[in-house]
């Protein structure tokens, strides 16, 4: 799980922040860059907690008001720490129609969760997601980067085995 | 450039690395190696070839021989009897299922038959991570071309093509670039969205996965018709593997001065940048995307102003869909005329199709517009598997309207499906057959339009949560007539009270179930009972009459 | 880039080597390579083949291999195939010979009789 910032020991926890400044710092100039900042930050601490938004907007010269809509507002953004591995399920037409919902109870089965949660040891978190456009295969999940497609629920212990 | 005696073509479309293309290629070229073929073969990793369902697929040159679902330990064989002894594998060549013998070459498919490839021109046969292969096809002499016209004689011949929006609106492109060259102002934008969200649609990833170069040229020729010397790519960061192309081919273009200061001695700058979106369907509305690109929450503007004189920036903005880039260049070199002879009348030129669902090749298609449905789906998809029956098609992804049967043999353009009740939209075909419940696929809709709703508007952000709640209760066993009356009077405000199409577009889907399949609302309503045995908390079986 | 001429010639270049992916040509070289065929060279025979249509821009030959031919003898053996011509077979060839081949049967349509082991219609 990424760890909660406040969590980091002194040290660690100026650094982190230190490169979130850096992060800012080199997106200054360029007009809008506000979600590349993010995704950034994101890359840096895990997850976007109040004070790297804070940073974000003294940098950037934004009110954290429009920091924190836009952080809220896109779903590959979390405001809060997130497993280590984010599994993102599609739930739309084209995956549902081939079987969606019984890979979604394979997962909850596996991890123990439902969408919208994290396992207690912090390595995954469970999502329902909008087309992530692989139809071709459906139905299809995300771990992180990588996709899987043309699943059915006998694959799921062997894909979430590979990440242990 | 070397020269090969074999090109040996590994798809890298994202479909054909979830099934393990990466390991394959390794795989051919690791036995090509040991076998001492190094010198004389060639293997490329090329974009998507549309066959999604065989993958990984590959193809051996000069043969043409298509090869489908191979895997690592058919690697060997492959290279030892195709590549070394010149004998075909038998067991891997594509089947297909109306014929009783294999079909031995590219050219020789029913599903290629009908199709008409200018999009996907180059997909699946270029190295898309080499500039000098989109070159050696005919690449970037479209921009050399314009570069050599008045920026006005270019935006008339892109308006005779006749060549309208493929994002989904279809609106006239020559039309659009007309509007961004007349708005006054000396900073003005060229955008290209790539923010492909419509569920059943990854035609834009193909694309660019496949010849990213063809989207920069024609980016470049529309900056150069509007008088912009700026782009962005707007691209759903889901898509890694188009970011990484599109980055590497601006690298090269600009390598080569093909993007960059004075392109072809003509006194033209201009570059492109990519910009990463970090998820939101809404976003692929055009001026979503803008405040999306500014850095803020992806909430649609009202309009007017359009986006050609208050766009990006607040600058003038001409904003084109993948797709309809990907035309640009072979309409410049290739003339309207000829665009004209493909398609119909009002809606000249391909459409690519993506197939999804209950049918044989799901994938990617292109074809001429105007193709009935029944052709795609029975000529080119193959047909329905496993015996079933057809039961509807959703054109136009979620966002589009459900078709059943009856009306299998509507030509597909954007008038004449609209004509039907429903949408050309971004060319998206779920196909679906009679095992599932039209009343829980129009729960999945609802439940889309809900979860994707950016709630700036009220309309919509109510709507689309009444919508759900009504159709949800369906399958739960709760429904009366009384909701399906609800559900019509509602669609009809959220036909035309949000402010941007997402919410307007919501009921449509919903709407034609209701309309062509009434007698499983009713059975869900009256009997209790889900015909297909889908919906859990009801009975199965059919209703009694 | 500042002309067209620049892009013509990039473009002529790789167009060359693409060609090999329009599906299968008139002119046709085969080249034995059968285990016995590489021992006696047939490798070196193939890529000398290669350059050569290379330097002399003939892309619209197909070059292909095939397994042993029986010949062991006489091998590397290399067969020349040109529409509504007898296919030409060639023994003992070595990467010199392979040139002239190219640049006397090819080019020139002289089949250089010395090497000829076997002509079929």
């Amino acid at each position: 799980m990424a760890v909660a910032l406040d969590k980091l020991s002194p040290d660690l926890r100026e650094q982190r922040l230190r490169e979130v400044e850096a992060a800012v710092a080199r997106h200054r100039d360029k007009p809008g860059a506000l979600l590349a900042v993010l995704k950034e930050v994101q890359g840096i601490l895990g997850y976007l907690p109040e004070e790297a938004l804070k940073k974000v907007s003294q940098g950037l010269e934004l009110p954290l008001s429009q920091v924190y809509g836009v952080a809220t507002f896109y779903t590959l953004f979390n405001t809060r720490p997130r497993g280590q591995h984010i599994i993102r399920l599609c739930e739309s037409a084209p995956c549902h129609v081939q079987g969606a919902r019984e890979v979604l109870e394979a997962l909850k089965r596996e991890l123990g969760i439902g969408p919208g949660e994290d396992t207690p040891d912090g390595k995954w978190s469970l999502e329902l997601v909008s087309c992530i456009g692989v139809c071709g295969v459906a139905p299809a999940i995300m771990i992180d980067d990588q996709v899987y497609g043309n699943l059915t629920p006998d694959c799921i212990p062997g894909i979430l085995a590979s990440y242990r | 450039m070397r020269f090969y005696r074999a090109h040996v073509l590994v798809c890298a479309g994202t479909n054909c690395s979830l099934k393990g293309n990466r390991a394959v290629r390794e795989a051919l070229i690791r036995e090509i190696e040991g076998k001492g073929l190094g010198e004389e073969v060639k293997v490329i990793e090329t974009g998507c070839f549309g066959l999604c369902e065989q993958g990984p697929t590959i193809v051996i040159y000069p043969e043409g021989v298509l090869y489908c679902r191979a895997t690592v330990e058919d690697v060997p064989e492959l290279v030892d009897s195709h590549l070394l002894k010149g004998r075909r594998v038998e067991r891997l060549l594509y089947r297909e299922p109306t014929r009783p013998v294999a079909v031995q070459t590219v050219p020789e498919l029913d599903y290629f038959k009908k199709q008409v490839r200018v999009v996907l021109r180059n997909c699946g046969i270029i190295d898309p991570d080499s500039i000098e292969e989109y070159i050696g096809q005919g690449g970037y002499t479209a921009l050399a071309k314009a570069l050599a016209m008045k920026p006005e004689e270019v935006i008339a011949q892109v308006k005779a093509s006749g060549l309208r929006g493929r994002g989904g609106a279809g609106f006239p492109t020559g039309l659009k670039w007309e509007f961004g060259r007349k708005a006054p102002g000396g900073v003005k934008y060229v955008v290209c969205n790539a923010d492909e969200g419509e569920p059943g649609t990854f035609k834009d990833r193909l694309i660019l996965e496949g010849d990213p170069h063809a989207v920069l040229e024609a980016m470049a020729i529309a900056g150069w018709a509007i008088g912009a010397n700026y782009g962005y790519i707007y691209i759903r960061g889901e898509y890694q593997l188009s970011i990484q192309r599109l980055e590497r081919a601006i690298e090269q273009a600009r390598r080569l001065g093909l993007l960059g200061q004075n392109i072809f001695n003509s006194g033209f700058n201009f570059d492109v940048e990519v910009r990463i979106g970090a998820g939101a369907y809404v976003c692929g509305e055009e001026t979503a995307l803008f405040e999306s690109l500014e850095g803020k929450r992806g909430e649609p503007r009202i309009k007017p102003p359009y986006p050609t004189d208050v766009g990006l920036f607040g600058k003038p903005t001409v904003i084109n869909n993948v797709e309809t880039l990907a035309n640009i260049p072979p309409i410049i070199t290739r003339g309207a005329e000829w665009f004209r002879t493909l398609g119909t009348e009002k809606c000249p030129g391909t459409k690519v199709f993506t197939l999804t669902g209950d049918i044989v090749n799901e994938g990617l298609i292109e074809v001429p517009m105007g193709i009935t449905l029944r052709e795609v789906v029975y000529e080119i998809g193959g047909g329905i598997p496993n015996g079933h029956k057809f039961k509807m098609a959703q054109t136009g992804g979620t966002s589009g309207g459900c078709l059943p049967e009856a009306l299998l043999d509507v030509p597909m353009d954007y008038d004449q499906l609209a004509a039907a009740g429903s949408a050309l939209g971004s060319g998206a075909l779920l196909i679906m057959d009679d095992t599932h419940c039209i009343v829980d696929v129009a729960r999945c809709f609802a439940r889309f339009f809900l979860h994707e709703s950016c709630g700036q508007c009220i309309p919509c952000r109510e709507g689309t949560l009444q919508l759900y709640h009504l159709v949800d209760g369906i399958t739960r066993g709760t429904g009366t007539r009384q909701d399906l009356e609800l559900i019509e009077r509602l669609s009809r405000t959220m036909y035309v009270a949000p402010l941007c199409p997402l919410g307007q577009t919501a009921p449509l889907p919903i709407m034609t179930t209701l309309k062509y399949f009434k007698d499983e609302y009713l059975a869900h309503v009256d009997s209790r009972v889900c015909p297909t045995g889908t919906c859990r908390a009801l009975a199965t079986g059919h209703a009694a009459d | 880039m500042k002309s067209l001429e620049e892009l013509e010639k990039i473009r002529k270049q790789a167009q060359e080597a693409l060609k090999v992916r329009e599906g299968q040509k008139p002119v046709r070289i085969v080249v034995a390579m059968g285990t016995c065929g590489i021992a006696a060279g047939a490798r070196e025979v193939m890529t000398t083949i290669l350059e050569e249509l290379a330097a002399r821009s003939l892309s619209d030959v197909s070059v292909t291999q095939t397994g042993c031919m029986g010949l062991c003898e006489q091998e590397p053996l290399v067969t020349v195939e040109k529409p509504g011509q007898p296919a030409v077979t060639y023994g003992n060839i070595n990467a010199e010979r392979a040139r002239r081949i190219v640049a006397q049967h090819l080019v020139n349509d002289a089949v250089v009789g010395e090497w000829v082991v076997a002509t079929k219609r």
